[in-house]
């Protein structure tokens, strides 16, 4: 469910940046409170877990395919929401930078969609109203709920992105069913290894901040609500920054005026008559031709010139 | 998902950023605000755009040049990372059909177009996120975050997570393991799994008891040390902003189009 | 007359559960000797060691170093007295390098920076472990993790070094070096381990516990050639007291 920048505008993944980073901050100060305790090794530590467990497969009895732990809704359980908030960050950063396991543009959008909905929607409104008396079933639906609202989250920000060219409807088709399975293992893994501890080492379920989930539920639906707003206001310019950007430079993005001359005398010139140039649907699009694909390619070329002149120059250099 | 190679991998970055270079040297708040920069700009550039992305190429290949890192490991990990980008793009050539160039007999259509959008923009925005941290460590961009602003906190969270990464990896893998010599091809029911994952949770509880009793023992009261300060120099401030105009030019003329001018304008 | 570096007056421990762990120790350390805590598994060493930090509080009873109560007024105090290594090196290296993880102690104290910077390559030089400095710890052998370890705790100054199975898990090199190493040091050491041979070579006292009580406490040697305590408290005895085992001739070469 790791949205990569490929897919992410600067708008929408602007915007998730702020909703998650504004709930992040008030996180930290709720767990650096408890640091007398010894909860940044703990945090952290737990944080390495959850990373560490991903690697596992289970089978999901009754499907044939596999899931694994995500942890946001074990770490809600361990830690409460603000700190497992905070640990769900610290391991989506890790696999970006490292695993290109999501962009970093898209961080925020992955942190909203892998954390602040398990946590702060599901975690409240699903799981803490059922953990009195039905402890796994709420489990299990709150798995259940906080996949599939993050995957709509993730068909609704590439969508608003605009860069892939999904049709709504049949991302959503595509994304939801399969999310709702990974969700119903997560929710059935999550309610076992709870079972596991409540056998094993009960005062560990003990250790969470005693729930202020009304709280926890609102900033969910506040965020939610932000974060929707955001990004519709920000595709409501579409290519947004290319928009600015070529009211700033007052000329079409794709600049078109030397390529429409070297392309005519190209055409005068051509090897192969009988190139044509074929027209645009979309207004925004501009033209393409033959000659920007060259440039492109020289321009790589280029590049890859001046990294080998770079590197022959270093190696002669080289300290000893 | 990873793999149980992750934990090669964790290292291997590092190890590259253990290495001595220019790009090595700078300070690492210069390296995380280009490389934020880096990423918007590619990320600003519209779906239908390939060429004129393609100087951005420059950056990456820039900092691996003078940093001396080869792109053989880079490659593999971006190459890892593409299977869901390619399923989710491979959709555009097949929705958006409208020709938009014809060489000969071959018809390229918008679709295939901004799909070569996406594999650009993800080499791009990928390859510049590991280089940041082959050349900075990890740690080296968990300070230049908190230089810069990042809570405390969340850079001291993410200090333990790497510290004990390593080892948790390490024994997830023992663990997971020892399950499959005695599991013959069969895949763990969640109940196993559960019991495989706790005992690896009671484990890391009381491994996380432990470092805190560790700290309290060399007088630790609540508030972390904090870290050493970072130096600033021309350099860095060079490097920024060189690098911050090059990518607005690149975002606001085409240049691989101009380039193009000046080739097919040339004598003929 | 002054005070022993460390007095313990019926130091007793049970557990939330009623198991005793320490059943009333009473002894006395002076300064500069080097003690070690022997015992079976289950004896009670890790439980006494963690209340001569303060870690644990007893149940009864009660521990004096240098005459100030070990209770939570003075537990600052006591931490800077009382420097203790923990069986597992990964517990005690937290810091993103090791340079920092030996500053931490001293940070903690208080310390202006170039003091700081002072201990921390003093520390480091102490256990052949400068060239270390700017390494993380996930990178370490396991030899070099445990004398970073010692490191982190000799930063602080300590009066005593109190350290738990110091040579578990070091091969033949790692466990000779270390050895050597803390021949040299001049602190008041408290030594629990399961290497006898350590204890030969490093110790002038041996305190043997057995089910949380103290049993013996006296010269290693004297001690290991009682074979009817060993027996009573599961342990063997050393191979540097060993007879050879081809021609029979009896143990009794002086390790040192």
């Amino acid at each position: 469910m790791h949205m990569a920048d490929a897919l992410v505008s600067p708008a929408v993944g602007g915007a998730f940046w702020a909703v998650s980073s504004l709930t992040l901050y008030p996180c930290g100060r709720t767990t650096a409170r408890r640091a007398a305790e010894g909860w940044g090794p703990l945090t952290g530590v737990l944080g390495a877990f959850v990373f560490a467990i991903q690697m596992i497969n289970f089978s999901i009895p009754g499907t044939g395919s596999s899931g694994h732990l995500g942890g946001g809704l074990l770490l809600a359980i361990l830690l409460g929401p603000q700190a497992a908030f905070l640990t769900l960050a610290s391991v989506l950063a890790v696999q970006a930078l490292f695993f290109a396991d999501g962009g970093l543009l898209a961080l925020g959008c992955n942190l909203f969609n892998m954390g602040l909905i398990p946590l702060f929607v599901a975690f409240p409104l699903v799981y803490r109203p059922l953990a009195a008396r039905h402890r796994t079933a709420g489990t299990i639906l709150a798995g259940v709920a906080a996949l599939t609202l993050g995957a709509v989250a993730v068909a609704v920000e590439t969508r608003l992105s605009g860069i892939a060219a999904l049709p709504f409807r049949a991302f959503l088709a595509a994304l939801v069913p399969i999310h709702m399975a990974i969700g119903l293992a997560e929710g059935l893994a999550t309610a076992a290894l709870v079972q596991f501890l409540r056998q094993a080492r009960p005062e560990l379920l003990a250790e969470a901040p005693a729930p202020r989930w009304r709280a926890a539920a609102l900033v969910g639906l506040l965020a939610l609500g932000t974060g929707g707003l955001l990004s519709w206001a920000a595709s409501r310019a579409p290519d947004g920054l290319e928009w600015a950007v070529a009211r700033v430079t007052a000329t079409e993005p794709t600049a078109t005026d030397p390529v429409h001359r070297a392309l005519a005398r190209a055409q005068e010139a051509a090897p192969m008559p009988g190139y044509a140039l074929a027209g645009s649907k979309a207004p925004s699009r501009g033209q393409t031709s033959l000659a920007g694909v060259l440039g492109g390619l020289l321009t790589l070329a280029l590049v890859a010139l001046v990294a080998q002149v770079l590197r022959r120059f270093r190696k002669a250099h080289a300290r000893p | 998902m990873l793999g149980p190679d992750a934990y090669l991998h964790l290292g291997a970055l590092d190890a590259l950023a253990s290495g001595d270079s220019p790009v090595h040297r700078l300070d690492p708040r210069a390296k995380v605000l280009t490389t934020a920069l880096f990423i918007v700009t590619v990320a600003s550039f519209g779906r239908y755009e390939v060429a004129a992305m393609a100087p951005l190429a420059l950056f990456p290949a820039v900092l691996m040049a003078v940093g001396d890192i080869e792109a053989g490991y880079l490659g593999r990990r971006i190459l890892a990372a593409l299977p869901f980008v390619l399923l989710v793009g491979a959709l555009n050539p097949l929705l958006d059909r409208a020709p938009a160039l014809r060489l000969g007999l071959l018809t390229v259509s918008w679709g295939w177009i901004s799909f070569a959008s996406i594999l650009l923009r993800f080499a791009l925005t990928v390859g510049a996120a590991l280089i940041l941290v082959a050349t900075t460590s990890f740690d080296g961009v968990c300070l230049g975050m908190e230089k810069l602003g990042a809570p405390r906190v969340f850079t001291q969270q993410l200090g333990f997570l790497y510290r004990y990464a390593f080892l948790l990896v390490a024994e997830t893998t023992r663990l997971a393991r020892a399950r499959t010599l005695r599991a013959f091809g069969r895949k763990a029911a969640p109940g196993e799994f559960a019991t495989l994952a706790g005992q690896l949770l009671v484990r890391t509880w009381d491994r996380a008891r432990r470092v805190h009793v560790a700290m309290l023992a060399r007088g630790f009261n609540g508030a972390f040390p904090a870290r050493a300060a970072l130096a600033w120099d021309a350099r860095d401030l060079l490097f920024t902003v060189a690098w911050a105009s090059v990518f607005a030019a690149v975002r606001i003329w085409n240049l691989p189009a101009l380039l193009a001018g000046l080739v097919a304008g040339g004598p003929g | 007359m002054t005070p022993p570096i460390l007095e313990a007056e019926d130091l007793a421990y049970t557990y939330p559960d009623g198991t005793a762990a320490l059943r009333g120790l009473s002894f006395r350390i002076e300064a500069g000797q080097s003690v070690a805590l022997i015992g079976a598994n289950g004896a009670g060493k890790s439980t006494l060691l963690l209340h001569l930090n303060g870690t644990a509080s007893p149940t009864r009873g009660g521990l004096r170093i240098t005459g100030l109560p070990v209770v939570k007024a003075n537990l600052k105090q006591i931490r800077r007295l009382v420097g203790m290594v923990f069986q597992d090196p990964d517990d005690q290296l937290f810091m993103p390098t090791v340079a920092e993880d030996v500053a931490f102690g001293p940070i903690n104290m208080g310390l202006a920076p170039e003091a700081v910077a002072a201990r921390v390559r003093n520390a480091l030089g102490e256990v052949d472990a400068l060239p270390l400095a700017a390494k993380p710890a996930y990178r370490l052998s396991a030899g070099e993790k445990r004398r970073v370890a010692i490191a982190t705790v000799l930063a602080m100054e300590p009066a005593i070094l109190v350290m738990d199975e110091p040579t578990s898990g070091l091969d033949s090199r790692g466990r000779r070096h270390l050895i050597d190493l803390l021949r040299a040091f001049g602190h008041t050491k408290i030594i629990a381990t399961h290497d006898l041979d350590l204890v030969l070579e490093l110790c002038d006292r041996a305190i043997v516990l057995h089910e949380g009580a103290i049993v013996a406490d006296g010269a290693p040697r004297t001690l290991f050639a009682d074979s009817g305590l060993l027996a009573t408290c599961h342990l063997e005895l050393p191979l540097g007291m060993q007879g050879c085992p081809a021609c029979g001739r009896p143990g009794s070469a002086d390790p040192s």
